[in-house]
């Protein structure tokens, strides 16, 4: 459920019942990936974990890094990528289960409609915990390693497709004066 | 290319083919004299590159199984990945950001220059600056090292511009786009820096010396080279006379060769050189290949790493264009008013997103890290290279109860911070922090060591037998024809960044290999 791939956002009523378990959302109009989605309106049809976990989840990496602005769709990524590698193995499927009950009896109610506040001293109480680890590790991957994050924080990522930045912006900073070329020369014939 | 067969007990086999070895590897072949290079990855290239942070770091890096203890922040964050160097051909030159730096004069004197440092293993180096100098010159025209043979300098990027504003700021002097193994224009049949800002993950343009697309194919020209890729080193063996007679190796397949040698050199990196010597024991060595001195694997140096990132109000986008683009050198001088020994270098550095949110502060998480990385385009940063004491107690031993996919053991790296480890890191990142504040930075983040890139000092070079593992040559004490090749040999880690000294300890060493074959005393 990246932009390479990106997820339906026709899903139909039918198979939206037919589904147990399914993630949706819409990306805001706002958003800077609203113009790079093919549909603003995304689903994540889960595979292995159930509703609650896959809710208890996408609110856990909500709240382990939260950005203001960053599209729902793109913490679905973690829910997806856990999923995905629960449906290979059996024991993280039973670590990602269990954890729902530890992050519910954390918040001492369902975690996922929970306060930010109450969901935050939650996490800090099960700080310890592999689910924890397992989640949070997962989170810096499928956050932060996508071309939804990139262009949502800026970077411009793989870079020798468009010439590298020698003609686009390398040294454009403006704001401090240029270093004087014993410093830094200027660029010479390629 | 030559094609060897393993009962020919006449070439030189090298193990490993990065700054050490691919060097040490053409300087021989241009001498006429048969090479088997042996390399335990994949040969790759400037098109099969890629600029994707994780994507290349699995193409790449050295991703065996390997433990850690210690006090250093690395075993708790990277507990099995204590380096961050590469299994491919070229090595570690295809992530290497390309300073390329001389020693300084003291710091070939470190014990002389300073004094007793408890709980150190200080010792001066066997050579001095005068005598590695002619090949520091060969070394920067091999690898075209900008301000070098009259070589201009790189264009800095946004990054390095608030680097050396802050520097001005502070009173620095020398600060400038340095000395880099990075083409400012066409050289060598190899293109100028396109500014691509991905040079750890192997140049695309090619402009970034590496081993791989310089030394190697050099040296295949001459027809005297046989490089076997995705072969993995066991064990070097001797005869009874105590000379090293052949290597056994195990190829892709899992066959195990044992390939001839007249003489061997080992330049697997710092981890896998002594672990290979250790792996080596054997009746006559008991205690490991060449380890009569007892230092095989000690002396383990890093060299004192962490980078400072500040967020500022306007963008830098610090990603774009080469990644060490600039340094400022005036903390790398000798002067213990500072609190502590020996000196740091100041180098700018940058990560893409999916870097920056694994190793900015690895295991953090929360709305403190999160805003931060909302800073990104806004961020500028840099990387401490400093000097760091040798000790006994750091070091790399053999694991007994983890064994490797051959079924070795694999190595164990062990590393205590120093006091004065920790005193030149506080100060580093005190002053990094007073630097990019002095430019109006809006919030600056203390990064700690990443997994080590810079690897020394395991087999190191001494005077007396007793104290070291290798002669002013990297020839081993114990063994006449075996040869330490990479940063294994560094007595010292001095504060620059160690490749250029690892290039022209090889070169020096081809000379002194094929004069002492030339006079059969190898």
């Amino acid at each position: 459920m990246d932009l390479r791939n990106p997820p339906s956002g026709e899903l139909s009523r039918r198979d939206m019942l037919r589904r147990t378990a399914v993630l949706f959302g819409t990306i805001a109009a706002s958003s800077t990936l609203a113009a790079l989605a093919p549909s603003r309106a995304w689903a994540l049809e889960l595979q292995t974990l159930s509703q609650g976990d896959g809710d208890a989840l996408l609110a856990f990496a909500q709240t382990l890094y939260p950005h203001a602005t960053l599209p729902t769709a793109v913490y679905a990524l973690v829910v997806k990528d856990l999923d995905g590698a629960a449906a290979k193995d059996p024991e993280l499927a039973t670590l990602l289960r269990g954890g729902t009950s530890q992050l519910d009896s954390a918040a001492g109610t369902t975690f996922a409609t929970a306060s930010p506040d109450v969901r935050l001293a939650a996490a800090q109480k099960i700080e310890a915990t592999p689910y924890f680890a397992k989640v949070r590790s997962t989170c810096i991957t499928s956050l932060y390693d996508n071309e939804m994050a990139y262009a949502h924080f800026g970077y411009e990522g793989a870079s020798w497709p468009k010439g590298g930045y020698i003609r686009r912006g390398f040294n454009d900073l403006s704001w401090l004066p240029n270093p004087p070329a014993s410093a830094s020369p200027t660029v010479g014939l390629l | 290319m030559a094609n060897i067969a393993t009962s020919d007990g006449s070439a030189v086999v090298i193990i490993g083919s990065g700054a050490g070895g691919g060097t040490l590897a053409n300087e021989l072949c241009q001498k006429g004299i048969k090479v088997v290079l042996l390399e335990a990855g994949k040969r790759e290239s400037s098109a099969t590159f890629i600029n994707d942070e994780w994507k290349s770091f699995g193409q790449l890096a050295w991703l065996d199984k390997r433990t850690t203890s210690g006090t250093w922040r690395v075993a708790t964050d990277f507990p099995n990945l204590p380096a961050w160097v590469c299994k491919t051909v070229g090595g570690t030159t295809t992530h290497w950001a390309g300073a390329s730096l001389r020693f300084q004069e003291h710091e070939f004197k470190a014990r002389t220059t300073y004094g007793d440092v408890a709980d150190a293993n200080l010792l001066d180096w066997p050579i001095d600056l005068a005598e590695l100098a002619p090949y520091y010159h060969r070394a920067e025209y091999k690898m075209g090292v900008t301000r070098t043979n009259d070589v201009p300098g790189l264009p800095g990027n946004n990054n390095f511009k608030v680097l050396y504003n802050g520097a001005q700021k502070l009173g620095y002097k020398k600060c400038s786009t340095g000395h880099m193994a990075i083409n400012s224009r066409l050289r060598d049949n190899r293109s100028s820096c396109m500014q691509l800002g991905f040079c750890f993950q192997g140049c695309k343009s090619g402009a970034k010396w590496s081993t791989l697309y310089t030394e190697i194919p050099k040296a295949e020209a001459t027809g005297h080279l046989d490089l076997r890729t995705q072969v993995h080193v066991l064990r070097v063996e001797h005869n009874a006379a105590g000379k090293a007679t052949a290597v056994v190796y195990v190829d892709a397949a899992g066959a195990q060769h044992r390939q001839k040698a007249r003489v061997v050199a080992i330049a697997g990196n710092s981890i896998e050189t002594p672990r290979l010597l250790l792996n080596s024991a054997s009746s006559l060595f008991p205690e490991g290949l060449a380890n009569s001195s007892g230092q095989v694997g000690k002396n383990y140096m890093r060299h004192l790493t962490g980078s400072v990132y500040a967020s500022f109000d306007e963008p830098v986008h610090m990603y774009r264009g080469t990644t060490m683009a600039g340094i400022v050198q005036d903390e790398a001088r000798f002067d213990p008013s500072r609190g502590f020994a020996g000196g740091y270098e100041m180098e700018t550095i940058s990560l893409g997103l999916p870097f920056m949110a694994a190793f900015l502060n690895p295991g953090a998480w929360g709305a403190d890290f999160t805003g931060m990385l909302d800073a990104y385009t806004n961020m500028a940063g840099m990387w401490i290279v400093g000097e760091d004491m040798p000790r006994e107690t750091n070091r790399v031993t053999l694991n007994p109860d983890v064994k490797d996919q051959y079924g070795m053991p694999v190595p164990n790296v062990h590393y205590d911070d120093h006091p004065n480890d920790v005193a030149m890191r506080a100060h580093a990142f005190s002053q990094g922090r007073k630097l990019y504040e002095s430019v109006g930075a809006k919030r600056v983040v203390e990064t700690p060591p990443y997994p080590s890139t810079h690897n020394l000092g395991t087999c190191r070079m001494s005077a007396d037998p007793k104290l070291g593992v290798v002669n002013p040559h990297g020839q081993t004490h114990d063994v006449p024809n075996l040869f330490i090749s990479d940063g294994s040999q560094f007595t010292t880690s001095a504060s620059e960044n160690p490749t250029l000294t690892i290039v022209s300890l090889a070169i020096r060493q081809s000379d002194y290999i094929a004069s002492a074959m030339s006079k059969q005393l190898v």
